[in-house]
């Protein structure tokens, strides 16, 4: 039988499993919300289409599964340019379908018209314009295969409103063809074998760990290996909860803002294995001192990764799971010889615990709310929960990667590439709707919750119990504390003395708001908003100037860190 | 160091732009671009000719593997290849200097095909190498026009065979 574009897009997304699609509807795509109610899929409509785009990334880090959103063209399809960029650096999987006018008027600055596949080319991991029906059915099925395979990345559709309405006989594909598409999965055994050997001989080997490794859910069989080894694991922002915080073999974060043992060990490490992690310039520092005297060994999905900023010397193009099972084997295989490597590297583990005493991640309690507390606080009440996290970016985004112990992977959702404020909300939505019996917090600023405020509606329309909380130090606090350090104190736009009144405004939304101003009410307050069933601002009147310690400039050595 | 890259491209609308928005976008440089339709109308050849240095280059084929189009990419610099461009140089011809410039032509193996009052055009094939000396040879006389298509490449056949063989998908 015959179907309509619109109803191929749907038939297609149910045959995909989707079963949430964030989204805002517009003259190019109507005819698609026409048949919306018709399918089992379930919309959420946002109150800004970059809104849509987060609440399906946060949906995707917290499930695994591929995020979907849905708007229409021109501003509708521009606004989403953000989202896909913050999950194109995050390697998040997404497919992102965009209203386009109808085939005939492209090209002619027609209403609503936006080249977006023009526009989105460098942030998406592919996209597409649809020209006819009958290509409909083949192009969904390769983005969603190209959105969840390889390195994850999010995928755009342009969808030209004649292409919706116009009919052809459905039948989706079963299989894809790409002939220039053949992501590597199975790590090379040779180059595995190879990287084992240098671990073996390592005396002051550190594991350190990106995304990667929650991506490719390889938590499990990472922390069994560091156990069984008796390596200390260190994450980047990305790899927060792949290994647990709370382990004695835990480093913490590494780079600008990481832990004093993290940068240390890694500095002074022998053999450094990157697990999934791209040496971005926030975690090497300056990268010719950057563990100086390691031999390097890299195993990521994307060969990209691999030398581009740092000369690996063990390369290993691969799944992460599928590389780290493989390493479990031979592990095993020969468990006196490991078994031995683990015992003999007493000496580092101890250099390590005496670094871990010497500049532990502290802040002095005051009369006016320590930001830092307040994270901490949420911590020790909501840990055993295993709820998700959310941040904006900023000092907001470092205390909550400092002063929270991740334990599990994917509950920590953070816009770690892009840095992009105003991300934690609409995640946090996206991560309600995927887990709606779970406690989600969004960590955020009084600048960045500016950012997306609007998606309170939102919230407040399905229900969604999200609490945020808002540091609010009435300041950009993360480019003042740059100001602070290295511009004489030249808070050049960053005093943001005017914010709304986050309580009022929540209830004017229909939300609850709750304030605290002093350390003593933080516990209280926080336990008052963890208790309310329906979505929460919770407004923290914190220190002005507090700064994020330890922090390494820009351009220094990792080593060479601001402790105080 | 100078390479010449060629790339197998699936033949869709769009694929010359991601190609030319990697580099731009990765701040790689192009020293020359070409693209055609290979002998399957479903596949594009492009040849670029790209300065680097060896990581450089690493990244450069890494990124364009990369490419959901892209069906593969060949490093010539490093095989045994040939290298061709093509290009029409417009030179003064006036007087005196219009036997000598013949003379050179014909030293170079180029051809003459156009011969006006003031000025000829001139079509030369060959490598990088043989055009840039052409021009040299040609400077005094007063090149007025250049236009070139950049080079193509393609390997020698080794034991037989094509050591690259092209396969449509």
């Amino acid at each position: 039988m015959k179907k309509t574009g619109a109803q191929i897009v749907l038939q297609s997304l149910q045959i995909e499993g989707v079963k949430v699609v964030f989204g805002y509807p517009g003259g190019a795509v109507i005819n698609l919300y026409d048949e919306l109610p018709n399918y089992e899929v379930k919309h959420y409509l946002v109150r800004h289409e970059q809104a849509a785009v987060h609440a399906a990334d946060g949906y995707a880090r917290a499930t695994g599964e591929v995020g979907v959103a849905l708007v229409t063209s021109g501003p509708g399809a521009t606004n989403t340019v953000t989202g896909l960029a913050t999950a194109y650096m995050d390697s998040i999987p997404l497919v992102v379908f965009t209203g386009q006018v109808p085939t005939g008027l492209i090209g002619n600055d027609a209403f609503q018209e936006a080249d977006i596949v023009g526009i989105t080319r460098p942030c998406t991991k592919h996209n597409y314009l649809v020209k006819s029906v009958k290509e409909l059915p083949r192009i969904i099925k390769e983005a969603f295969h190209i959105a969840r395979s390889g390195r994850p990345g999010p995928v755009l559709i342009d969808l030209p409103k004649d292409v919706l309405v116009d009919t052809t006989i459905y039948e989706y594909p079963e299989t894809v063809s790409l002939p220039g598409y053949n992501p590597t999965f199975e790590g090379h055994p040779g180059q595995i074998r190879k990287a084992l050997k240098a671990l073996l001989k390592a005396k002051r080997p550190v594991f350190y760990v990106g995304g990667g490794a929650i991506l490719s859910d390889a938590a499990e069989v990472l922390t069994e290996l560091a156990t069984r080894l008796r390596i200390p694991v260190t994450t980047t922002l990305m790899g927060l909860g792949a290994f647990p915080e709370t382990h004695d073999l835990s480093l913490g974060m590494l780079g600008m803002h990481g832990t004093y043992r993290a940068n240390m060990a890694v500095t002074e490490s022998d053999v450094l294995f990157a697990i999934g992690a791209r040496f971005d310039d926030r975690v090497t520092g300056r990268i010719d001192e950057f563990a100086p005297d390691a031999k390097i060994i890299h195993v990521d999905v994307d060969p990209t990764s691999i030398s581009k900023n740092v000369k690996v010397h063990i390369p290993i193009v691969g799944d992460v799971h599928d590389v780290l099972d493989k390493m479990l084997v031979v592990v095993n295989e020969m468990s006196e010889e490991f078994q031995a490597f683990a015992d003999s590297h007493d000496d580092w583990l101890a250099r390590i615990a005496k670094w871990k005493d010497m500049h532990k991640l502290d802040y002095i309690q005051e009369e006016v709310i320590k930001p830092q507390y307040v994270v901490e606080t949420i911590c020790r009440l909501t840990r055993d929960q295993e709820p998700i996290i959310c941040t904006e970016v900023g000092q907001n985004q470092m205390w909550a990667a400092q002063f929270y112990d991740y334990t599990r992977p994917r509950t920590w959702l953070s816009s770690g590439g892009l840095g992009t404020m105003g991300y934690g909300f609409p995640a946090a939505l996206g991560a309600q709707v995927a887990f709606p019996d779970r406690l989600v917090v969004d960590i955020a600023g009084d600048g960045s919750i500016q950012m997306n405020i609007q998606e309170l509606a939102t919230a407040v329309q399905y229900q969604l119990p999200v609490k945020v909380i808002i540091l609010n130090n009435g300041y950009l606090g993360m480019v003042r504390q740059w100001q602070e350090l290295f511009f004489q104190k030249h808070y050049s736009a960053t005093e943001m003395s005017t914010a709304p009144d986050f309580v009022k405004l929540a209830e004017a939304y229909g939300a609850a708001g709750l304030r605290a101003t002093h350390p003593r009410e933080v516990e209280a307050t926080l336990k008052k908003a963890f208790s309310i069933d329906k979505p929460v601002f919770v407004e923290f009147v914190v220190a002005g100037e507090e700064n994020v310690y330890p922090m390494v400039p820009a351009g220094q050595p990792i080593s060479k860190m601001l402790l105080v | 160091m100078k390479h010449v890259i060629g790339v197998l491209v699936e033949n869709e609308f769009g694929v010359l732009s991601r190609i030319s928005g990697l580099f731009s976008g990765r701040g790689f440089n192009i020293e020359s671009l070409t693209v055609a339709e290979t002998d399957d109308p479903a596949i594009s050849r492009m040849t670029i000719v790209t300065l680097g240095d060896d990581q450089i280059v690493e990244q450069i084929t890494k990124q364009l593997n990369k490419l959901i189009n892209v069906i593969k990419v060949i490093d010539f610099t490093n095989s045994d290849h040939v290298s061709r461009g093509l290009m029409l140089v417009k030179v003064s011809v006036e007087g005196s200097k219009r036997l000598e410039v013949l003379k050179l032509i014909e030293v170079f193996r180029a051809r003459v095909i156009d011969m006006a009052a003031k000025s000829a055009i001139i079509e030369i094939t060959g490598s990088d190498m043989k055009l840039r000396a052409f021009l040299d040879v040609l400077a005094p006389y007063g090149i007025k026009e250049v236009n070139s298509t950049g080079i193509v490449a393609m390997n020698r056949e080794v034991k037989g065979r094509s050591r690259h063989k092209i396969k449509a998908a």
